[in-house]
């Protein structure tokens, strides 16, 4: 077995907490460190990139003891479950009964929970909003004992603060998730190369009408004519069952070490890109897949995270708003190809207009980008600073999940309903993010 | 569709092997201490797919209420094939040093408590030529050792007891199997250190799904255990002695 290590998925900040303690059953009350000086957090499956998940000096809760399901309705596809699943638990039970989740992010190895504080979305946010649209209950247990059921219509306040509200309000002990039919577990997707930003954006726009999941894979180095080119993915639930059904390859890869440095560098960087972009031919190609590799084709190589060495990475992800949306990404492409730094992991999205719950809810009608950074040091955070200044100016912002080092004054500013949250922010709760964004340092 | 029993239901390895029975599609009796953690339970194992579950409180020093529950477990389950018995305590080896009373406690739920279920059981199965009991052990029982001898002396009574009741009702058809899980990552464990010996229960349950399955007489689980014990074992008195194991 290997030994839980609490870490965020960017593996930077490295945090040393003071105790670990442990959720098993629902019904008891919030465990709490004994010194009363010391917060907590609950801890999910530590998915998150920065330190959303973390309390350095403090106490985490690991909640993955709260793996139960509690119902499931075949009919109505409403499932009841405790916090600590992972949504691939949830998969596992749903998907042959013809159920789906109604919003996935990137991995599936993320817990109700986490899902829930971190608001998540996925390739379809244009069609569903994000994960919090679709719960329709949850029940919050704080550290004074209490225990209460949120809705949108019952305790509303802690029901808005508490989406998004990145575990700062209490223990989620379950919820109530609204899932999706589905006929079958396959996609029918296609890929489309395109050749640069303008083209992203006009595809994109053809594609939300009629695809349910898109996403484009941007080539963060491309420069000149070719700046903002990549391979636009998108898909539907395939409406009846292919017929042979494709191969679902079961070769598990793993990345059993961490390099002494990353193993990402511009120049290996700027052959993979080139590489995979010219790997798909010019045009649209049909292929229907099984939903695992379509959703989550990085879940097969376990702990990809180490391949950016024990310094870790940043992933950054902003959205700005339509309007001033192709300017500032093409400034902030142009930036990162000159710094010739980056990720080969790097997605472009359009964001749609379903509102979310979720006081602190970051997605908003616009486009996203979301890439990784490997830490060099100084070279990456004067890059990403210089980065939160275009996105300012555009009246972007970024997204908490994912950051380890946005300025307290940017948070403040772009997330207005922070004092909402922290008047209900449970008194023993507290994490290193929010110790970090709520005053300046 | 295999009707089980399991005592000690909420423990965390029988929880891990419950979910295994479960998606088969298995009937289960779930007996516990905590009436509301068995209900938890038993949400969790319909949702997943046991055909049927049903609860029950238990108290390991009840002992008259032992048969009673198996009668119970019969009559929920239209019948009973296979047994797993889970419950136990891991005792302060040094307030079971300074009192009789810690030391019987810990005698009484770790093996008195489990030979009472087992009396009744056994006769069952051997009346109706058929069925698996699997009983949750220790490595500890391997060799008695300063650090946990009063644990080690109560699973390796249960070990000689589980021996002898295999050999009785090898003819009747009924595989007796004895589970010997090393360092397990439990609440029961909460307080110790882990490192790489560690098993999760679900690694735990996994083997000992596997041992239901194929009648099997003693497993260490991880497999590893067999051989480090043999080790330990195999250790002489006067190096033993001046180890702090």
């Amino acid at each position: 077995m290997t030994i839980r290590r609490y870490e965020s998925w960017g593996r930077y900040p490295k945090a040393s907490h003071a105790s670990v303690l442990a959720a098993h059953w629902r019904k008891d009350p919030l465990p709490l460190p004994e010194s009363s000086d010391q917060s907590i957090l609950p801890y999910g499956n530590g998915r998150s990139y920065g330190d959303v998940c973390l309390n350095e000096g403090n106490t985490l809760l690991d909640t993955r003891g709260l793996d139960r399901f509690i119902a499931f309705d075949p009919e109505t596809g409403i499932l009841r479950c405790e916090g600590g699943v992972l949504l691939s638990e949830i998969l596992d039970l749903v998907v042959p009964q013809g159920w789906f989740l109604p919003v996935t992010p990137g991995t599936r190895f993320v817990t109700v929970g986490g899902a829930i504080a971190n608001d998540v979305h996925g390739k379809n946010h244009h069609r569903s909003g994000t994960f919090g649209c679709h719960v329709r209950a949850f029940e919050l247990v704080r550290s004074d004992g209490s225990r209460r059921l949120c809705a949108c219509d019952t305790n509303a306040e802690y029901f808005g603060a508490t989406i998004g509200g990145l575990g700062l309000t209490g223990l989620i002990t379950w919820a109530d998730l609204q899932l999706r039919k589905i006929d079958n577990p396959f996609i029918a997707g296609e890929t489309v190369r395109y050749q640069n930003l303008q083209d992203f954006f006009a595809l994109s726009a053809e594609s939300d009408r009629d695809f349910e999941y898109t996403v484009a894979w941007i080539d963060c180095l491309a420069r000149g004519p070719s700046l903002g080119r990549g391979v636009f993915i998108r898909g539907n639930h395939a409406e009846r069952k292919p017929v042979p059904e494709p191969r679902t390859s079961r070769l598990g890869l793993a990345v059993p070490f961490t390099p002494p440095i990353s193993a990402i560098n511009g120049a290996t960087l700027k052959m993979f890109n080139a590489a995979y972009y010219y790997c798909h031919p010019a045009g649209r190609h049909p292929s229907t897949l099984h939903y695992a590799p379509f959703f989550y084709p990085l879940d097969s190589v376990a702990e990809w995270n180490r391949i950016y060495g024990p310094r870790g990475f940043l992933q950054y992800q902003f959205v700005v708003p339509l309007a001033q949306g192709v300017e500032a990404v093409r400034e902030i492409l142009q930036r990162i190809a000159r710094a010739s730094t980056g990720s080969f992991l790097a997605v472009l999205k359009i964001f749609g207009e379903r509102g979310s719950p979720g006081w602190l809810s970051f997605p908003q009608p616009g486009v996203t980008l979301a890439l990784d950074f490997p830490n060099v040091g100084t070279k990456t955070f004067d890059l990403l600073a210089g980065l939160d200044g275009v996105v300012r100016e555009a009246n972007g912002r970024l997204y908490p999940a994912k950051d380890a080092r946005m300025s307290g004054t940017d948070f403040r500013n772009a997330y207005p309903m922070w004092h909402d949250l922290e008047a209900l922010r449970d008194p023993r709760i507290d994490s290193s993010f929010w110790r970090r964004v709520r005053e300046e340092h | 569709m295999r009707k089980i029993l399991i005592v000690g239901a909420t423990s965390a390895i029988a929880e891990a092997t419950a979910r295994l029975f479960a998606a088969r599609g298995d009937a289960l009796y779930l007996a516990g201490r905590n009436p509301d953690r068995l209900q938890i339970l038993a949400d969790d194992l319909r949702t997943r797919g046991a055909n049927l579950v049903a609860t029950a409180r238990f108290d390991a020093r009840d002992y008259d209420g032992h048969a009673d529950l198996i009668d119970s477990a019969v009559h929920a389950l239209d019948g009973l094939d296979t047994v797993l018995i889970a419950h136990g305590t891991l005792p302060d080896q040094k307030a079971c040093e300074a009192s009789f009373v810690a030391a019987r406690d810990a005698f009484e739920v770790n093996a008195l408590s489990v030979i009472s279920f087992l009396t009744p059981i056994a006769n069952r199965f051997e009346a109706q030529s058929g069925g698996t009991i699997a009983v949750i052990s220790s490595v500890a029982g391997d060799r008695g050792r300063q650090s946990n001898y009063v644990y080690g002396a109560a699973k390796s009574c249960l070990d000689t007891f589980l021996e002898g009741l295999a050999h009785r009702l090898a003819t009747a058809n009924v595989a007796v199997i004895t589970v010997k899980p090393g360092f397990v990552d439990t609440p029961m464990t909460a307080a110790f250190q882990k490192g790489p010996l560690w098993a999760s229960p679900e690694q735990v349950a996994r083997d000992i799904d596997r041992a239901i399955a194929k009648g099997r007489r003693v497993i260490y689980t991880p497999w590893f255990w067999r051989w480090i014990m043999r080790i330990i074992r195999s250790v002489p008195t006067f190096v033993f002695h001046r180890t702090r194991l």
